[in-house]
């Protein structure tokens, strides 16, 4: 979006070392605007804060039934049916509560690395090296194969990492491993906004939920996350970035753990942070003290995506043992 | 770790656009000007000759002489007249900018001029490379014959619609005599260079730098707050929820993973009769809350209803249908809320202060998805005031009922 509609206003006269000087001053001077709003670090304004009481939580529910690596899930607005894809190509749609399975499609491409769910409930959206994001009507016919009213929304050129749907089911936030994010509209599959600023793979994407619904973030292998205007890839901390004063004000990290974290959901009120980790298991920290509260076990695998429910009740991980908990 | 914030390239921009283009237009009127405008000369081009001709120093100067501004505001606004598409090059027709030297320019007709009420859309591109590929095959650049891959895909169901314009508009053009047909090849050929343009960057050491150095410039200028201010938000937020989230307090009368037990749920569905106090305290904490819980809505709806003002939330929730609606109904829908809310003696018109309206009527003549959002803001804004007021009333009684805090 930056680069297509601004004009070439690059003088031929600029030199490069013109540029790099500008470059260094304007950096010296974006540390200093920050340095100046720099007056308290979150755990002084924590202090007073009461400490979280020991937390007891558990595996209520595991859903099997996935042949191979669950790579992603995404939980439907009714609070207990979910969705998930894994690397056989199955997306499935569970009820979690019952742990009944409710529809099931095979995707012609096994990769599956992204889904979600519509928020009417009426859909799911999925897709992986086939580099496309479709929708998939859910039919209360279950009989009816869902496969065949599927429909093609997004193209990128290269591997689709995240989906998520809007506001609605008419639009559709992609991310790739092209580098680009992209939104969709649904019914005509028409690009509506592409969004360039990565260097490298976006690899996840997470919108914001705000009265205006118009600011996602992406992550990428880039190291950098894009806070966009219409949170964290595979690292192996943690980080709270407070936008409003713009730095980074907290790390959640333990010399302890050595393997990364690949995805991270904040709980209801914001004050838990449940991390999903590389060495199987769920780190739950506290978001204003920075420290570790507990570690849940139970994953055999690693945990690929974490995510928690609608009213908070409950937080869902999907894992390589080709299992998704759910945990409260 | 970075964070950088993007500017996005949303239709917000797009209202002061169109003002500054309509300035422009008419700097572009007086250029071609019989009597004070620019003489145009002809000029042979590979084996043709074309008309009305102009070089980029004519063009400089006349913009000197016109607008009295310095030598370096000239050339960056003639550069903006090729980047807009008012003006294109002949020579060298990637490059959008103005030399101000011997470069050869022509005037762009204003059928191709930015203000036009049509988009460029997806399908008039497939139709404009499918034209030029089957003029001459090959004869499409790399970055067109990607483009022209990925429309054959993803607009594969229009295919034959495409090929067929394509070779009705080709056709016509061979009847044309051969200048005519080249100048409007010319004038096509730069108007998707603007709309589509190549997106490979050009191996500029520079550019990078050029970008970032925006990039800084943009986040100096943005507003910020100090972390005292910020943090003390995150802390507030957090302790105001704290009773809310069932991680750290218990939900009432228990959470349906652990026990088992659904009743949790069936409490708070949409048309429960008697809504928990949970819930009702919740709505308190913030008007986007009430909104966002569909029985919040729902009572506050009854409640604007008696006070003979629920047209400014049917308004809010007719633009949130817009904003997030299928891109084929935008126009539709636009042309619905304004015979219904916004034209002079509309069945529900809203109230809202005379310089948003203007703002807002204008925008409808090219509707995009985020055309009312001026406008909604100010009605979020005029509920919100309101709602103390709900609170002490209807909304208040809800929470009496058989349900209490065991």
């Amino acid at each position: 979006a930056a680069a297509q509609s601004r004009p070439s206003a690059l003088q031929s006269g600029e030199s490069l070392a013109t540029l790099k000087n500008e470059s260094d001053s304007l950096k010296k001077k974006l540390e200093e605007e920050r340095a100046k709003l720099h007056d308290v670090e979150l755990n002084q304004v924590a202090e007073k804060v009461e400490l979280v009481s020991a937390l007891s939580i558990r595996t209520r529910r595991v859903l099997k039934g996935h042949g191979n690596k669950v790579l992603c899930m995404d939980w439907c607005k009714d609070k207990r049916r979910l969705v998930s894809s894994s690397q056989d190509g199955k997306v499935i749609v569970w009820d979690g509560y019952t742990l009944n399975k409710e529809h099931a499609v095979t995707m012609p491409c096994t990769w599956v690395m992204a889904c979600a769910y519509a928020p009417s409930g009426c859909a799911v959206a999925c897709g992986g090296l086939d580099n496309k994001c479709s929708v998939y009507p859910l039919s209360l016919d279950k009989n009816e194969n869902l496969a065949a009213k599927k429909k093609s929304v997004a193209m990128h050129t290269n591997y689709l990492s995240g989906c998520s749907f809007t506001n609605s089911d008419m639009q559709l936030l992609t991310s790739s491993g092209d580098g680009t994010c992209a939104l969709w509209d649904v019914e005509s599959g028409q690009l509506l906004q592409s969004f360039h600023g990565h260097t490298a793979d976006v690899l996840s994407l997470n919108l914001a939920p705000s009265e205006t619904g118009n600011t996602f973030v992406s992550g990428g292998c880039d190291k950098k996350a894009n806070v966009w205007d219409m949170l964290p890839c595979a690292s192996v901390s943690c980080r709270l970035y407070d936008l409003r004063a713009d730095r980074e004000v907290a790390v959640y990290q333990k010399d302890s753990i050595i393997f990364g974290a690949s995805s991270v959901d904040f709980s209801l009120s914001g004050r838990l942070l449940f991390a999903g980790y590389n060495d199987y298991t769920i780190n739950v920290w506290d978001v204003l003290k920075g420290n570790r509260i507990s570690v849940l076990f139970g994953h055999e695998n690693r945990v690929s995506c974490v995510k928690v429910s609608p009213d908070g009740t409950s937080f869902a991980s999907a894992s390589w043992d080709t299992s998704l908990r759910i945990w409260a | 770790m970075t964070i950088r914030t993007i500017r996005p390239n949303r239709g917000q921009h797009y209202r002061p656009r169109m003002h500054c283009l309509q300035k422009i237009e008419a700097h572009m009127v007086e250029m071609q000007d019989p009597k004070s405008g620019l003489k145009g000369a002809e000029q042979k081009l590979n084996v043709t000759t074309i008309p009305h001709v102009i070089t980029g120093q004519d063009i400089i100067a006349w913009l000197l002489n016109k607008m009295k501004v310095t030598q370096e505001e000239a050339e960056a606004y003639g550069t903006m007249l090729v980047a807009y598409g008012y003006i294109y090059p002949l020579q060298n027709h990637r490059k959008l900018v103005m030399c101000n030297d011997g470069s050869l320019y022509r005037f762009q007709t204003p059928y191709f001029w930015p203000t036009q009420k049509w988009v460029a859309e997806d399908c008039d591109y497939a139709i404009y490379l499918a034209k030029r590929n089957i003029r001459k095959k090959g004869v499409l650049e790399p970055f067109e014959q990607e483009h022209y891959t990925h429309l054959h895909t993803w607009l594969n169901h229009k295919w034959d619609f495409i090929v067929m314009q394509a070779t009705e508009q080709y056709k016509a053009g061979k009847e044309r005599k051969k200048p005519d047909r080249v100048v409007l090849d010319c004038q096509e050929r730069a108007y998707w260079i603007v709309n589509r343009p190549p997106v490979r960057f050009c191996n500029d050491s520079r550019k990078p730098f050029f970008f970032q150095n925006i990039f800084y410039q943009q986040a100096i200028m943005r507003s910020k707050v100090k972390s005292s201010v910020s943090l003390g938000a995150l802390v507030k937020f957090v302790n105001t929820y704290k009773n809310h989230d069932p991680f750290l307090a218990p939900c009432l009368p228990s959470n349906p993973w652990v026990t088992d037990n659904d009743t949790y749920w069936t409490l708070n569905i949409r048309r429960v009769d008697q809504c928990t106090k949970m819930r009702v305290e919740r709505w308190s904490f913030s008007f986007f809350e009430l909104l966002s819980d569909q029985r919040g809505r729902d009572d506050f709806k009854s409640f604007l209803k008696k006070e003979f003002s629920g047209e400014n939330l049917a308004f809010w929730e007719a633009a949130e249908e817009l904003k997030w609606g299928s891109a084929a109904a935008i126009a539709t829908k636009a042309a619905v809320i304004f015979k219904t809310f916004l034209a002079p003696g509309a069945p529900r018109w809203i109230n809202i202060d005379g310089r948003t309206m203007g703002l807002t009527v204008k925008g409808l003549d090219h509707p995009h998805r985020y055309v009312l959002d001026g406008a909604q803001t100010h009605v979020f804004l005029l509920m919100k005031k309101v709602r103390p007021t709900a609170e002490r009333g209807p909304l208040k009684t809800a929470e009496r009922g058989p349900l209490k805090d065991r």
